[in-house]
C-alpha cells in the first residue's frame, strides 16, 4: 500500500515535469515596466492603467488610435442646449456576466466616479448631473457650456450597477483600512474580459465572445506580464518569451533593430517636455540676483531660449529619439499648429547680446530643478542645458531629485518653490485648453495648478476663458492658436521636445497600432 | 536557557520598534505618496482630500504611533498601490522568496562544501586554482550583472531557460509552490544560481580555510598513521570538524539571502517580497514598506536566535562552562 502511494506520487511528479503547458493558439504576450495599478475604473488615473481598463470597460465614446472620438456605448449624441448633452445608448449590450446595459448603469457610474476618493472625476468635473430620460437615453447637464465634453468621456468607464451593488463596491475606495473588490476584479462591457490577475506577475484577458462590435483583433488570449528591469525586458523579447514590450531603453534601440525577428517602432509621444521660469516673485528664490527677478524681462527668457541647441540635445542626449518642439502641445492635440511649432533658431551670440541689453553682461546664477526618474533622460537633458547656458554667462546649479520630491517642490504643495524647472505635460483631454488651463494661466478658478512659474498674460487669460465656453470648433481653434502664439512670443516657457516612443515588437505580431499616448489598445492587435 | 530566549525575544521587540521608527522617519524623504496615487490633472483640493483620507496629513510620529497601535492588533493596513491588505500581499509573496532562498542556500551548500573540501585537500592542484579564480568572480561580480549575464547566455542565446517570472505555480493551501511544475522548476534555476553564487563562493572559501586548519591537526595525522582510508579521513573526520562554523555562517547568511533577494528578484521579475518592496519604494507605498521592514527585522532576529541556540547545542564546551559556573555558585 505504502509503496503504491509512493509510486503514484512519483508518477504525478514525473507527469508534472514532463507534460508541457499546452501552447495556446494566438496568445499575445506583452510587457511594460510596471504593472497596472488596479482594475477599478474610477480611481488610479494613470496612462497604462487606463489603457488596460479600456480593454475591459467601455465609455460612452471611444478614442481611436488617430485620436478621433467615435461612438461606443452611446450610438449618437447631440447638444440640444448649450448646457445639455443628450446621449442615445446602444441597445442589446451585455456586461460580461450577462446583465443588460441600460441608462441606470450610466447614472450609477456617474455617481460612483464622483465618489470621495476618486481621481477620475477630473473627466466629468463640468457635469452637474446625469439624468435618465428613458432606458436608452441620458442627458448630461453641465455647469456651463462645455464644448468638449465628449472628448473627456472616453475615460468615463461604465460599470454594472447590479454587479457593484452585489459585491459591495459602489464607491471607489483606497485607504489604510479598506480593500476594494472592484480593484481586483472587473465586470465591463468591453471586447475583453478579465480572466486572471496576479498583481506584479500577470493579467490575463480573453476576448468577450458576446461583444456588440465586430472584433478587429484575432486574439484568443492575452497575457500582460510586467517586467520592471529594462535589461530583462529586452532579453525576454529577444528570447521570444513575449511578443511585444515597451519602452525600449534608448541604448538598446539600434541593437534590437538589427536583430532578426524583432523590430522597433518609434513615434513621437504626446507629452511635451519643457523648462519654465518663475515670473511672479519680485526676487528669485534661487539666484544671486537680488532685489529683482531677471525672468520678468522677456529678453532674458528669449536669451535662454536661443541658447538651447535642441538639435544637439536630440543627437547626443536623446540619441535621435526626440522631436524638438516650439509649442507646448504635441501634434495630434487640438490646438496644434505646424507653423507655430517651428522653433526660433538657435543663436548663442544673439542670446548673449540679449542678456547684455537686459543688464546682465556678466550673466547670473540660478538653480534648475529637475526630476531624475520621470522622463526619458530627464537629468541628462538638464545636465546638457548647464553648459549651453554657461556659454551665455549664466551659471546653472542643477538640483535633480526623484519625481515625487520634485513635483512637491515645484508644485502647489511647496508653493512653487522654484526659480527654473523642468516639467512634462500631456493634455489628458487631448485638447489644448487643458494645457492653457493647467500650465499657462492663473486667473480662472482651478487653473494654473501646474503653472509652476506662474506665467500669466491677460490676453491669454481672456482667450482661455472664451475657449472654455466656445462651442464653434473653428472659432475655438483660431482662439487657441492665438493664445499659443502670444505665449510663444512671450517665451512663457521653453518648450524642448516630445520624447519618442519606442516599442519592441517580434515578428509574431502581424499588426499593432502605436498610439501616441504610449499604450496598447488590444482591439487593434493581430497575430500571425 | 528560558531566560536567555526570553531576553532575546525582548530584544527582538526593541529591534523591531527601532526599525519601524527609523523607517517612518525615512518615509518623509521618498516623496508624497499622493503624487503617485492621482493623475497629473488632479486639483490641489483632490490631492488634499485624498491625503487626509489616508491620514498622510499628520506628522510622521503620529502616523508611527497609529501604525503601532494597529500592528499590535494584527492590522497592517492596505497597500496604496495594490489596494489589498498588506498581510495578504506579503503572505502571497513570501513563498516565492522563501523557495528562492531555500534553493539558493541548497545550491551554495551542495556546490560550496565539496569544492571547499577539494581545494582544501589539493592545495596546489590546477583544478583548485581554477575553482579559486572562479570563486573570486563570484565574490566580486555584483548580483545584477551575474543575473543579466546568465539571462543573456541561457535565455537569449541558448533559449534553454526562461528569463523572467516564476512559471506555473501550484497552490498547496495558502502556499504557492513552483517546485511541482516543469516551468516552475525551469524558472527557478537562473535566479537561484544568481542568488546563491556569492554564498557558494563564501562557503567554499570558508570550508577550504577550515580544512587547511584541520588537516594540520594531530588527530588527522594519527588517523593517517592508523591507515584509515583517505575518504574516511577527509569526510568522516576532517569535514565534520569544519562544519560548526559553516553551519553558523550559513544560518546567518540566510538572512543575507533574503535581503539580497531584492536585487535578484528585480532582475528576474521574481514575484517575491523583495520585488514587492522595491516597487513599494518607487510608489511610496508606506504600509507595504513598513510591514516588510519589520518582518525582515523579525526574521533577522529569529535567525540570529536560532543560530545562537544551535551553537549552544552543537558546541559542548558552552554547556560545560555554564555547568562549571553554576557548580561554583552552589
Amino acid at each position: 500500500m505504502k509503496r503504491s502511494i509512493l509510486a503514484l506520487g512519483a508518477f504525478a511528479l514525473a507527469l508534472a515535469l514532463v507534460v508541457p503547458v499546452a501552447a495556446d493558439a494566438k496568445t499575445f504576450r506583452y510587457s511594460t515596466s510596471g504593472d497596472v495599478i488596479g482594475m477599478d475604473p474610477h480611481i488610479n488615473n494613470e496612462g497604462p492603467t487606463n489603457a488596460m481598463k479600456g480593454n475591459i470597460y467601455e465609455g460612452l465614446v471611444h478614442r481611436l488610435p488617430d485620436l478621433k472620438v467615435v461612438p461606443s456605448l452611446a450610438t449618437e449624441w447631440s447638444q440640444p442646449e448649450p448646457t445639455i448633452w443628450r446621449f442615445k445608448l446602444r441597445q442589446g449590450v451585455k456586461f460580461h456576466d450577462g446583465t443588460p446595459f441600460t441608462a441606470d448603469d450610466v447614472v450609477f457610474s456617474f455617481a460612483r466616479i464622483n465618489g470621495e476618493q476618486s481621481d477620475m472625476n477630473t473627466y466629468v468635473t463640468t457635469v452637474k448631473e446625469v439624468k435618465k430620460i428613458d432606458d436608452f437615453t441620458v442627458d448630461f447637464i453641465t455647469k456651463g457650456p462645455d464644448p468638449i465634453l465628449h472628448q473627456n468621456l472616453t475615460l468615463f468607464f461604465i460599470m454594472s450597477k447590479a454587479w457593484s451593488e452585489k459585491n459591495n463596491t459602489t464607491l471607489p475606495i483606497r485607504g489604510t483600512s479598506a480593500e476594494s473588490y472592484a480593484n481586483r476584479f472587473a465586470m465591463g462591457t468591453g471586447p475583453f474580459k478579465l480572466v486572471e490577475r496576479v498583481p506584479d506577475t500577470r493579467t490575463v484577458l480573453e476576448p468577450n465572445k458576446e461583444w456588440w462590435g465586430k472584433p478587429t483583433h484575432n486574439l484568443d488570449r492575452v497575457e500582460f506580464r510586467p517586467i520592471a528591469n529594462n535589461a530583462t525586458r529586452v532579453a525576454a523579447l529577444l528570447s521570444g518569451e513575449i511578443d511585444m514590450m515597451y519602452p525600449v531603453p534608448l541604448q538598446d534601440v539600434p541593437r534590437l533593430s538589427q536583430t532578426a525577428g524583432v523590430k522597433v517602432m518609434e513615434g513621437p509621444e504626446l507629452r511635451t517636455i519643457f523648462l519654465g521660469f518663475d515670473q511672479a516673485r519680485d526676487e528669485l528664490l534661487y539666484s544671486n540676483v537680488k532685489g529683482k527677478n531677471p525672468f520678468k524681462d522677456v529678453r532674458v527668457r528669449r536669451a535662454f531660449y536661443q541658447a538651447l541647441d535642441m538639435e544637439q540635445i536630440k543627437r547626443v542626449v536623446m540619441r535621435g529619439a526626440s522631436t524638438p518642439t516650439g509649442l507646448m502641445i504635441a501634434p495630434g492635440i487640438v490646438g496644434f499648429d505646424a507653423e507655430l511649432n517651428k522653433r526660433y533658431p538657435f543663436d548663442a551670440d544673439g542670446a548673449k547680446k540679449l542678456l547684455v541689453e537686459a543688464g546682465y553682461p556678466q550673466g547670473f546664477e540660478v538653480q534648475l530643478d529637475c526630476p531624475n526618474d520621470r522622463y526619458v533622460n530627464d537629468e541628462a537633458i538638464c545636465l546638457a542645458v548647464v553648459p549651453m547656458l554657461a556659454r551665455i554667462g549664466v551659471t546653472v546649479k542643477l538640483f535633480a531629485q526623484t519625481k515625487g520630491k520634485h513635483f512637491d517642490k515645484i508644485g502647489l504643495k511647496e508653493n512653487r518653490n522654484t526659480s527654473f524647472f523642468m516639467l512634462g505635460w500631456t493634455p489628458g483631454t487631448y485638447d489644448g485648453h487643458n494645457a492653457l488651463s493647467n500650465l499657462m494661466t492663473m486667473r480662472a478658478k482651478g487653473s494654473g495648478s501646474n503653472n509652476s512659474g506662474a506665467y500669466t498674460n491677460p490676453k491669454v487669460e481672456d482667450l482661455a476663458e472664451k475657449i472654455e465656453v466656445e462651442t464653434d470648433p473653428k472659432k475655438r481653434l483660431e482662439m487657441m492658436h492665438e493664445a499659443m502664439r502670444i505665449h510663444k512670443e512671450d517665451f512663457g516657457h521653453l518648450p524642448l521636445h516630445q520624447q519618442a516612443l519606442a516599442w519592441g515588437v517580434r515578428d509574431t505580431v502581424a499588426e499593432i497600432i502605436q498610439r501616441p499616448y504610449n499604450d496598447v489598445d488590444l482591439r487593434f492587435v493581430k497575430l500571425k | 536557557m528560558t531566560a536567555f530566549v526570553v531576553r532575546r525575544l525582548m530584544q527582538a521587540v526593541l529591534v523591531m520598534l527601532t526599525v519601524g521608527f527609523i523607517a517612518f522617519t525615512m518615509f518623509n524623504f521618498i516623496g508624497d505618496p499622493v503624487n503617485n496615487l492621482v493623475g497629473p490633472d488632479a486639483t490641489a483640493e483632490d490631492r488634499e482630500r485624498i491625503r487626509v483620507s489616508l491620514g498622510l496629513d499628520r506628522p510622521f510620529y503620529v502616523q508611527y504611533v497609529k501604525f503601532l497601535a494597529n500592528a499590535v492588533q494584527g492590522q497592517f493596513g492596505t497597500s496604496f498601490r495594490l489596494g489589498m491588505k498588506v498581510t495578504t500581499v506579503l503572505a502571497e509573496r513570501m513563498p516565492a522568496t522563501l523557495e528562492l532562498v531555500f534553493s539558493a542556500a541548497l545550491i551554495s551548500l551542495c556546490i560550496g562544501v565539496p569544492l571547499g573540501v577539494y581545494t582544501g585537500i589539493h592545495r596546489r592542484g590546477v583544478l583548485s586554482r581554477v575553482f579559486l579564480t572562479f570563486s573570486l568572480i563570484g565574490i566580486s561580480l555584483p548580483t545584477f550583472l551575474i543575473g543579466i549575464l546568465l539571462i543573456l547566455i541561457f535565455s537569449v542565446y541558448l533559449k534553454w531557460l526562461p528569463s523572467f517570472g516564476r512559471g506555473q505555480v501550484v497552490d498547496l493551501g495558502w502556499w504557492s509552490t513552483g517546485f511541482l511544475t516543469q516551468s516552475g522548476l525551469r524558472s527557478l534555476i537562473l535566479p537561484a544560481i544568481t542568488l546563491g553564487l556569492f554564498q557558494t563562493t563564501l562557503i567554499m572559501r570558508l570550508v577550504r580555510a577550515e580544512m587547511l586548519e584541520v588537516m594540520r591537526t594531530d588527530y588527522i595525522k594519527f588517523a593517517r598513521a592508523r591507515g584509515l582510508s583517505r575518504r574516511a579521513i577527509n569526510f568522516g573526520h576532517a569535514l565534520k570538524n569544519t562544519l560548526v562554523p559553516v553551519i553558523t555562517i550559513t544560518g546567518l547568511q540566510i538572512g543575507g539571502l533574503i535581503a539580497f533577494a531584492i536585487i535578484t528578484e528585480t532582475v528576474f521579475q521574481w514575484p517575491g517580497m523583495g520585488l514587492l518592496f522595491l516597487q513599494a519604494i518607487q510608489y511610496a507605498d508606506v504600509p507595504v514598506m513598513s510591514c516588510y521592514l519589520i518582518l525582515v527585522a523579525l526574521m533577522f532576529v529569529m535567525i540570529n536566535l536560532a543560530v545562537d541556540l544551535l551553537y549552544y547545542a552543537v558546541d559542548p564546551r558552552l554547556r560545560a562552562d555554564r555547568g562549571a559556573v553554576r557548580g561554583r555558585q552552589v
